[in-house]
């Protein structure tokens, strides 16, 4: 259960940053950080204490596995989580390049 | 063969052929592209004739049965969908040729319109929760960089504050997911729909359902989420902006909403009245406030943009109303205010392309100079205003009636009464820019831009003058689709017709 709330935790933590936080590259630190909360909330959801991997072997017993969905739904989950990151990174370059700050309370030309 | 993923099959090879074509010889992207977007609307079309008979076509991923695998399923409300992507797609890639040759790169371009298309294609047409949000995150990400395409300051600021909100959304959308996940141990619509009918309305299916309706309110833009949609859609190359505001925000946000409230969390007006009135609350909220702050607007597509968030208030309100006319009206209108509001936008484009700002103090005497646009404009106007032969005044016909059938009086009135907002900042576009005289150096539109207005305009009025048609052959279904609930897992488990 502790794992679990840790999780939200680290969530919050990440939601945090992005809310509160005036730095172009914080706030995209704080998505890198919600990001690994859900995958690792994902990832905890499949585990089991002392399961096998869940390929199919030849048991008398019958075992627990561990379920094999979530670790591919992280998989896809990170490989989207990487596009966005890039290009939220990209995007926060070529705006220090236009306005020579990473404070985003002087990048102001969109207002109402 | 079946022709469902074709749907989302054909955008993505076309926006991978993109870049190699255009590498051999130039122009040769906006063909591919364009040829993409026409095949795709005849395939709506032959979608829209099949589905007449068979009210849910399930596909199969790899050939694995529903439960285990990815499925796509393919209903009369997927169908409509369909068609208005494709029809919002095939007018901005023709509107494109000449309208993006000032810009560099054009392939990039070329490559994420195509990429936004499989995106919203594949999230009005799949049967699976996961499969949903990675349509919508490729739908959503090609749409970060395309607003941000311009790279000047403002489109990029633009980006930004979209991407922070769109992302925000997204992530819960997927915590949502992983929450769903942890407790039936399914990812398909249908199997989730079942396990949460055996569990019933408990706390944890409001928290997940108020999650997701979270996510996707953000992504429709509905009034306390509305803030990036005012910058990041005038920012966007005028075809873009016609595609986010004529269908992105429909699609990831109220045909998300609509499919998942109706059909998996299988609420209905009986059972649930709060919930319904909430939504209703939620479209008069965004009806009234967004309607206001358009009438103080200097800028031609920021108008538009709030006039955006405005009419995505009728359609929820629609929905909300939750009985047949207010659902079909609903559905109506998201056809309606596709056409009008992608005409609208292709015809800023127009103006800007000729006059080269969009700041409606200083455009004057378009009127006689751009006569195709100037009558574009007013016939997209009339019908977002609801003008009767048109197919706009049909949509909020119907909406109005649910909501007076269903007892809503005042809400009715208030409805009927805050439509004349509407008629006030479309009027103010209509005076400065194409009534003013003026004098102005602006040449005519492109041939290829006229067509693509003109085409609107056409599908503006047949539409409305047979609106009977469509009431009964497109709409009609689609509303009893989502009215029929939880049948849809019944139809999806229950569907072996595969050889489509």
């Amino acid at each position: 259960m502790i794992v679990f709330v840790s999780c939200i935790i680290l969530f919050l933590i990440g939601l945090y940053a992005v809310v509160t936080k005036r730095n172009l590259i914080k706030i995209a630190i704080g998505f890198a950080l919600i990001e690994y909360a859900i995958n690792l909330f994902f990832a905890l959801v499949g585990f089991k204490r002392g399961a096998l991997a869940p390929i199919i072997t030849r048991l008398d017993t019958p075992h627990n596995f561990v379920d094999p969905i979530p670790q591919a739904l992280v998989l896809t989950a990170i490989v989207i989580a990487l596009g966005t990151t890039a290009l939220m990174l990209t995007i926060i370059l070529r705006i220090y390049s236009h306005y020579k700050t990473f404070d985003i309370a002087e990048i102001k030309k969109l207002r109402g | 063969m079946s022709f469902i993923p074709m749907f989302f099959v054909i955008p993505l090879v076309s926006a991978f052929l993109i870049p190699i074509l255009g590498k051999i010889y130039k122009p040769l992207v906006w063909i591919v592209s364009t040829v993409a977007s026409f095949a795709l609307f005849v395939l709506a079309l032959y979608g829209i004739t099949v589905t007449q008979e068979i009210p849910m076509i399930v596909y199969k991923m790899g050939n694995w049965p529903p439960p285990l695998g990815i499925v796509m399923a393919f209903d009369s409300f997927s169908a409509l969908m369909v068609l208005v992507i494709s029809i919002i797609v095939f007018t901005g890639s023709l509107f494109s040729l000449r309208y993006m040759s000032r810009y560099t790169g054009q392939w990039k371009f070329y490559t994420l319109f195509m990429l936004i298309t499989a995106g919203m294609m594949g999230v009005s047409i799949t049967g699976d929760l996961f499969n949903m949000f990675v349509f919508l995150e490729i739908a959503a990400i090609s749409s970060y960089a395309l607003v941000a395409f311009g790279v000047g300051a403002e489109e990029l600021e633009a980006s930004f504050k979209y991407m922070i909100m769109g992302e925000i959304g997204g992530l819960t959308f997927l915590l949502a997911i992983a929450l769903i996940y942890a407790k039936t141990s399914t990812l398909n619509l249908a199997d989730i729909s079942n396990s949460l009918q055996v569990m019933g309305h408990t706390t944890f299916f409001w928290m997940v359902l108020g999650m997701m309706l979270f996510a996707f309110f953000i992504k429709a833009a509905l009034v306390p989420f509305h803030s990036w949609l005012p910058d990041a859609h005038p920012a966007a190359p005028a075809p873009i902006s016609s595609l986010l505001s004529g269908t992105f925000i429909k699609v990831l946000g109220i045909y998300t909403t609509a499919r998942l409230v109706f059909n998996i969390f299988g609420l209905t007006r009986a059972n649930d009245p709060l919930f319904f009135n909430i939504l209703i609350g939620f479209g008069l909220l965004s009806i009234s406030f967004a309607g206001l702050t358009a009438l103080s607007q200097k800028d031609y597509k920021r108008l538009l943009g709030f006039s955006s968030v405005s009419q995505i208030g009728y359609i929820m309100l629609g929905f909300g109303i939750g009985n047949y006319e207010g659902v079909a009206g609903a559905i109506f209108f998201i056809l309606a205010h596709a056409l009008a509001k992608g005409l609208l936008f292709l015809t800023s484009g127009a103006v800007v392309h000729a006059a080269g700002t969009r700041d409606l103090d200083k455009l004057s005497g378009l009127g006689e100079r751009m006569p195709t646009t100037a009558w574009s404009f007013r016939f997209g106007s009339l019908s977002l205003i609801g003008i009767p032969p048109l197919v706009g005044f049909f949509a909020k016909f119907y909406i109005i009636l649910g909501t007076i059938k269903a007892g809503f009086i005042w809400v009715a009135l208030i409805a009927i009464l805050l439509s004349v907002l509407t008629l006030g900042y479309l009027l103010k576009i209509e005076n400065s820019v194409f009534m003013k005289k003026g004098k102005t150096d602006a040449k005519k539109a492109p041939f290829t831009m006229r067509i693509a207005m003109v085409f609107l305009v056409v599908l503006i009025v047949i539409f409305g003058i047979g609106f009977q048609t469509i009431i009964n052959f497109v709409v009609g279904p689609a509303a009893h689709a989502l009215l029929r609930g939880l049948e849809y897992s019944h139809l999806v488990f229950g569907s072996f017709i595969m050889n489509f």
